[in-house]
């Protein structure tokens, strides 16, 4: 019971605290106008290189805008809380470490996947595309799915701020690495060789390539490897991120270091 | 000869302040690099490989846009953070002059994004780099730091009123990267963009860079640039003082 409220509770109650992009002044011009203005940018581009179709950038990079609530704010749960010099106090209480930072994930999932669906569905206007609605639920669930396996991801950019002190220059870089690696704007096979390989294992790839198989209108059981992969990755992500926030947690306090970085 | 020492002063003092921070630094140089990237991924994809070094010089001056903007929605919030503002703000130099050297010395960083834009073209993706108009080259650069300088102190200028100014210049990036022609031409654009376009100066900063590299008569784009910057200064100062009043009447001046 104990650790249902901190997963529930103490999850929605640091997302309040944490976050001062609450406020609409932050909120409206960082999570529902800026990827608007990214999809439109490279949808342009794409018609001056004359490469690719709208429909492809507007779910690309909708879908990747994923990286910009989950990755940064899953890295701020802790790079936030030492600003805050909490960090401590929420570490020395005995609630279970899974609900704890599992709880606080929740919120981000879905605040990422609004902030993808509403880029999705106004870009989509902008620029006139088409998904059939027989795709809108796939969609959405491949839209959770990105979400969360950015989360994951997030939760191990949130283990490196027990090392670092600049999280936001590190997600800044994941947030570039995920927009030309993961077939954003650039499909895979216009990569080199070694940065597709290197896409497979990174969350967004094979949820970007599902969203875009859903859009043209393949079925849900068509893209159901796809949709695996990328809740594979993420899982993967979320483990190591645990893992590694556990061990870093614990050299902390070992050498008195919790506070350091 | 006051005022000049005091600006050159502030200048040379916040390129070494910013210079110092890895933050700045790397968001400065990383982010044009990243739009560089994926812009020449897709050029070369379309079959267009003759345009990336169209796509480098553009990439290049968003090096020096994005550096100009996020140091310009910077500029009060730290000030406010640090607990600064009023100090400035009360000392007796005219605020404006003390704001203008931030916003040229952010734009000037942007040398380095402009120097990596283009050595990273060179080195990774083997792009030509031959100037046509080396003279034109050498003033063009200067010249689009000078009008991006001075349009981030009209941004600058507005954010007094504005407590999340980053916010707001974050997500001018994008826009006026797509608006002003700095990767995708003009004429692709609706044509009620034009004319946004024609008022804000990377327009013409990169325009002039791309006449003098890659052959045209860069030095109507080099004017237009210093000219739009004159305009710049006008309507920052008259911002600065009229927005400087009202947060002082409203005593919002340090609120974050």
């Amino acid at each position: 019971m104990t650790s249902a409220r901190v997963f529930l509770i103490g999850g929605v109650m640091s997302f309040r605290a944490l976050f001062n992009w609450l406020s609409p002044w932050i909120y409206v011009p960082t999570m529902l106008v800026s990827p608007v203005f990214q999809i439109l940018l490279f949808a342009y581009i794409g018609r001056a290189a004359r490469v690719q179709s709208d429909k492809f950038y507007v779910i690309g990079n909708a879908l990747q805008y994923t990286a910009i609530p989950c990755v940064f704010a899953m890295s701020h749960t802790i790079a936030g809380e030492r600003f805050q010099q909490t960090l401590g106090y929420i570490l020395v209480t005995p609630a279970r470490r899974i609900p704890l930072f599992v709880g606080r994930s929740l919120p981000v999932v879905v605040n990422g996947a609004l902030t993808s669906a509403f880029a999705l569905a106004l870009g989509g206007a902008i620029l006139g595309i088409h998904v059939p609605v027989s795709a809108l639920a796939p969609l959405a669930l491949t839209i959770v799915l990105c979400a969360a396996s950015c989360t994951g991801l997030g939760l191990l950019s949130a283990a490196i701020g027990f090392l670092v002190r600049e999280t936001a220059t590190l997600n800044n870089i994941v947030f570039g690495v995920l927009l030309i690696f993961c077939g954003v704007n650039v499909s895979l096979d216009d990569l080199p060789g070694w940065m597709s390989t290197l896409a497979q294992g990174l969350p967004l790839t094979h949820g970007i390539e599902a969203a875009r198989k859903l859009a043209d209108g393949a079925s849900l059981s068509y893209v159901a490897g796809l949709i695996g992969a990328e809740a594979l990755v993420g899982l993967l992500y979320g483990l190591a991120g645990y893992a590694l926030l556990r061990a870093l947690e614990l050299q902390s306090r070992v050498h008195a270091t919790l506070e350091r970085a | 000869m006051r005022v000049l020492r005091l600006v050159v002063v502030g200048w040379l003092f916040h390129i070494k302040s910013l210079t110092l921070s890895w933050f700045f630094l790397l968001t400065a140089v990383f982010t044009p690099l990243l739009v560089a990237t994926i812009a020449y991924y897709m050029f070369r994809a379309g079959g267009k490989p003759g345009t990336l070094f169209y796509a480098s010089l553009g990439a290049a001056v968003f090096g020096i846009w994005s550096s100009t903007l996020f140091g310009s929605g910077g500029a009060i919030q730290w000030q406010r953070w640090q607990g600064t503002l009023e100090l400035l703000v009360a000392a007796p130099a005219p605020f404006f002059l003390v704001l203008l050297p931030l916003t040229l010395a952010t734009s000037t960083i942007g040398i380095y994004s402009l120097t990596s834009t283009l050595l990273w073209g060179r080195l990774l993706f083997g792009i030509p780099f031959h100037v046509e108009h080396p003279l034109a080259f050498a003033a063009a650069i200067p010249a689009t730091i000078l009008g991006l300088g001075l349009l981030g102190l009209v941004l600058a200028a507005t954010f007094v009123l504005y407590r999340h100014a980053n916010a707001l210049s974050n997500m001018l990036e994008q826009p006026v990267l797509l608006v002003t022609g700095m990767l995708v031409p003009l004429s692709l654009l609706p044509g009620w963009v034009h004319p946004i376009a024609w008022v804000l100066s990377p327009t013409w900063g990169a325009r002039g860079l791309r006449e003098a590299a890659l052959g045209g008569s860069p030095w109507p784009e080099i004017g237009m640039t210093l000219g739009l910057g004159i305009a710049y200064v006008l309507i920052g100062a008259f911002c600065l003082r009229h927005f400087e009043v009202a947060a002082r009447r409203e005593a919002t001046l340090s609120l974050t």
